[in-house]
C-alpha cells in the first residue's frame, strides 16, 4: 500500500519537475541561455497564487490570475534583461542570471514580507479518495498529476503539430535563417520565454499549496531541474519528461525506503540522518553516471 | 619602467601593501571585526585564485569549486575532532584529500564540456555536500565546532589572530605566484591553448586531458588548503561552507575582478566582499542592489575590475 503511495508522490514529484525542466530546456534548446533565475519565476508563481486566491477568493481563478502574471513577468525578464545574453559565453548567463536571483529573492522579501505564504486549499482538492479499493489518495496530488500531464500532451502537441510549434523548432536549429524568412524571432524568443516562466510559476502554485510559498524555495528544486534537463539532453522535451519521472520517482522512493534499508546495518537515528542524505546523493550519482556513459545525456536534440 | 607604473599596476600594488596593514590598523584603532573580515577576504581571494587557474585560463567553468573548501575545511574539522589537533597533520592531510577529490571529479567530469561541464561540477559538489549533511557524527546539517585551531608547535601559533592573518595573507601571495608562474609555463600555455581550441591542439600531439587533469587537480588542492584555512578561521565547520551558493560567489569574484589576470580575483574578492559589508548599511534590501549590480557587470564591463584598470593606460 504504501509502495503504490509512494510511487504516485514519486510520479506527481516527477511531473511538478517537469514543468520547472520543460520552460528551461526550452530556453536552453532554443536561445541557448543558461538560466539560473528560472527557480525565481518559480517562486514569484507560488506567491502571485497565493495573493490572487486570497483577493479572489477562489483558487482557480487565482492560479488562472496568477498564470497570467507570471507570463508577463517571465516576457518583461526576457526584454529587460536576458535578450541581451543570448550569444554570451554561457558563464555570463550563470553569472548575470545569478545576479537576477539575489534581486527576485529580495524583491520578494520587500513585497510580500519574510514570511512565506500559505495557499489555502478549496474543500473539494482537499480531501482524500480511493483510487484502488482500501488505498486513499489525496485529491489534490492526484489532480497535480492530471494537471501537468495535460500540460506535457498539450505541449507536446503544440510543439509538435502547430505552427507556432515548427517555428519554434526551427528557430532551435537556425535562428538567422528563421528571421531571415521574415519571422520576427525576437518577438518569438519572448513568448517562448514567457511560456516557460508560466510552467515554471504553474508548478510553484502548485507546490505551495503542499509546502508554502517561501523565498529561495525555487533554488534546491532549479538544481533538480538542472539535473533532469542533463540528463534527459538539453533542448529535448521527451527527454526532459523521462528525466524528470525518473528523477521524482529515485528521490520520492530513495526518501521513503532508504531509512528502512540503513537500519538493517546502522543505528536507528545514524540511519535517519544519512537517508535523506543519501538519496539526494542518489541523483547526482545518477546525472555523473549519465554523463560518463553518454557525455550529451540521454536524448541528445539532434541539432545540437 | 613606464610599463611597470601603469595604473594596473601601481593598484595591485596598492592593494597589496594594503592587505599587508591591514592588522596595524586593526590593532591602531582596536577594530577586531576588520581583522576577522580581511582574513576572510584573503581566504576566499585565494579560493578563487585557484578557481581562475583553470575556469579564466583554461576555459573549465567550475560551478563546484566549493566543494574542495568544504573537503579541506572538514578533514581540519574531523582530525581536530577526532582529537588530531596537529596543523602539521592536519593541513597535508587536507591538501591531499582535496587533490584526490579533484582527481576522481576531474577524470569524470573532464569528459563533458560546456554546460554539461558545469552541471556536472555542480553535481559532484552537491554530492559533496549531501555526504556533509549526512556526516551525523560531525553535526550533519548544524555543523561542527573546532575548539582549537591547527597547532604548529612552537612555530607558529594561529590563535594569535594577527599571525593567522598573516599565514593566509602570505598563502594567497603564494597561490598567486605559483599560479603565475604555471600560465606562463609551457604548461600554462598548454592550458590557454586547450580553452582556444582544443582539437587543434591535440591534432598538433598534446595529450590536453592529462594537462587539464592536471590543471583541475591543481587547482582543488589549492582551493582545499583555503579550506583548511576557512575552518581555522570560523573554528567551525558546516555543509554552508560548500553550498553551491559559495560557488556562485566565487565565480563572482573571479569574473568581477577579471578572469584575464592572475590578480584579477583578488581585486573581485575584495569588492564583492566588501560590497557586501557596505550595501547592508544603506538598505536592509541590499539584495536588490548587489543581484541588477552583478548583471550591470557581466553586461558592460567584459573584463571585470581588472580590465577597466588595464584599459586606463589606453583611454
Amino acid at each position: 500500500m504504501l509502495f503504490i503511495e509512494q510511487c504516485l508522490n514519486g510520479l506527481q514529484v516527477g511531473l511538478l519537475l517537469f514543468l520547472l525542466a520543460a520552460g528551461l530546456t526550452l530556453v536552453f534548446g532554443i536561445m541557448d541561455l543558461v538560466n539560473l533565475a528560472h527557480g525565481s519565476l518559480y517562486m514569484v508563481g507560488a506567491y502571485f497564487a497565493a495573493t490572487f486566491t486570497a483577493l479572489t477568493g477562489c483558487f482557480l481563478a487565482g492560479i488562472a490570475l496568477a498564470l497570467g502574471a507570471t507570463l508577463l513577468v517571465g516576457m518583461a525578464v526576457e526584454v529587460i534583461a536576458m535578450r541581451r545574453l543570448y550569444g554570451r559565453d554561457h558563464l555570463d548567463h550563470v553569472l548575470g542570471t545569478f545576479g537576477l536571483i539575489l534581486f527576485f529573492n529580495e524583491l520578494v522579501r520587500l513585497v510580500w514580507g519574510p514570511a512565506g505564504k500559505t495557499l489555502p486549499l478549496p474543500s473539494w482538492l482537499n480531501r482524500s479518495i480511493e483510487i484502488l479499493p482500501g488505498v486513499p489518495y489525496s485529491m489534490y496530488r492526484l489532480s497535480i498529476i492530471v494537471v501537468a500531464l495535460a500540460v506535457a500532451l498539450g505541449l507536446y502537441v503544440v510543439i509538435m503539430r502547430t505552427r507556432f510549434g515548427m517555428l519554434v523548432r526551427a528557430g532551435a536549429s537556425n535562428r538567422e535563417m528563421v528571421g531571415a524568412l521574415g519571422i520576427n524571432i525576437r518577438l518569438l524568443y519572448t513568448f517562448v520565454f514567457g511560456v516557460g516562466a508560466a510552467l515554471a510559476g504553474l508548478a510553484g502554485m502548485m507546490q505551495a499549496a503542499i509546502l508554502t510559498a517561501q523565498i529561495g524555495m525555487g533554488e534546491n528544486f532549479l538544481i533538480l531541474a538542472f539535473v533532469v534537463i542533463i540528463i534527459g539532453g538539453i533542448g529535448s522535451i521527451r527527454g526532459a519528461f523521462v528525466a524528470a519521472l525518473f528523477v521524482g520517482f529515485v528521490d520520492t522512493v530513495g526518501r521513503t525506503f532508504l531509512p528502512e534499508l540503513l537500519k538493517l546495518v546502522l543505528s536507528a537515528t545514524a540511519a535517519s540522518t544519512a537517508a535523506p542524505a543519501l538519496s539526494s546523493m542518489l541523483i547526482y550519482l545518477l546525472m555523473a553516471a549519465v554523463l560518463v556513459v553518454r557525455p550529451a545525456g540521454l536524448f541528445p536534440a539532434a541539432t545540437r | 619602467m613606464k610599463a611597470l607604473l601603469s595604473p594596473r599596476n601601481l593598484a595591485v600594488a596598492a592593494i597589496i601593501v594594503l592587505l599587508a596593514l591591514v592588522p596595524v590598523y586593526t590593532r591602531g584603532t582596536g577594530n577586531p571585526y576588520l581583522l576577522s573580515l580581511f582574513t576572510r577576504i584573503v581566504i576566499l581571494a585565494m579560493a578563487a585564485v585557484s578557481l581562475n587557474l583553470i575556469m579564466g585560463f583554461g576555459g573549465m567553468v567550475s560551478f563546484g569549486h566549493a566543494a574542495y573548501i568544504g573537503i579541506g575545511g572538514y578533514t581540519v574539522g574531523i582530525l581536530a575532532h577526532e582529537g588530531m589537533a596537529s596543523g602539521l597533520v592536519q593541513w597535508p592531510l587536507a591538501i591531499a584529500v582535496s587533490a584526490l577529490f579533484a582527481l576522481v571529479i576531474g577524470a569524470f567530469s573532464l569528459r563533458t564540456r560546456g554546460v554539461y561541464f558545469i552541471m556536472i561540477t555542480l553535481a559532484f559538489a552537491q554530492m559533496v555536500y549531501y555526504v556533509g549533511v549526512g556526516l551525523e557524527r560531525y553535526g550533519g546539517d548544524d555543523g561542527l565546532t573546532i575548539y582549537r585551531r591547527s597547532q604548529f608547535g612552537g612555530l607558529l601559533n594561529l590563535a594569535d589572530k594577527t599571525v593567522f592573518y598573516y599565514l593566509c595573507l602570505a598563502l594567497l601571495l603564494v597561490t598567486a605566484y605559483v599560479v603565475w608562474r604555471l600560465v606562463n609555463s609551457r604548461f600554462g600555455l598548454v592550458i590557454q591553448g586547450s580553452r582556444s581550441n582544443d582539437r587543434r591542439m591535440r591534432a598538433i600531439g598534446f595529450p590536453t586531458f592529462r594537462y587539464k587533469l592536471a590543471c583541475f587537480v591543481i587547482a582543488g588542492t589549492i582551493c582545499g588548503l583555503a579550506g583548511a584555512l576557512l575552518a581555522n578561521h570560523t573554528e567551525f565547520i558546516s555543509p554552508a561552507m560548500m553550498h553551491w551558493t559559495r560557488s556562485g560567489d566565487l565565480i563572482i569574484m573571479a569574473v568581477l575582478g577579471g578572469m584575464g589576470s592572475v590578480l584579477g580575483p583578488v581585486i573581485g574578492a575584495l569588492a564583492l566582499l566588501l560590497l557586501e559589508e557596505a550595501l547592508p548599511g544603506v538598505t536592509e534590501y541590499w539584495q536588490i542592489i548587489l543581484g541588477p549590480l552583478l548583471l550591470a557587470v557581466v553586461l558592460f564591463a567584459r573584463g571585470g575590475l581588472d580590465g577597466m584598470l588595464a584599459s586606463l593606460r589606453h583611454g
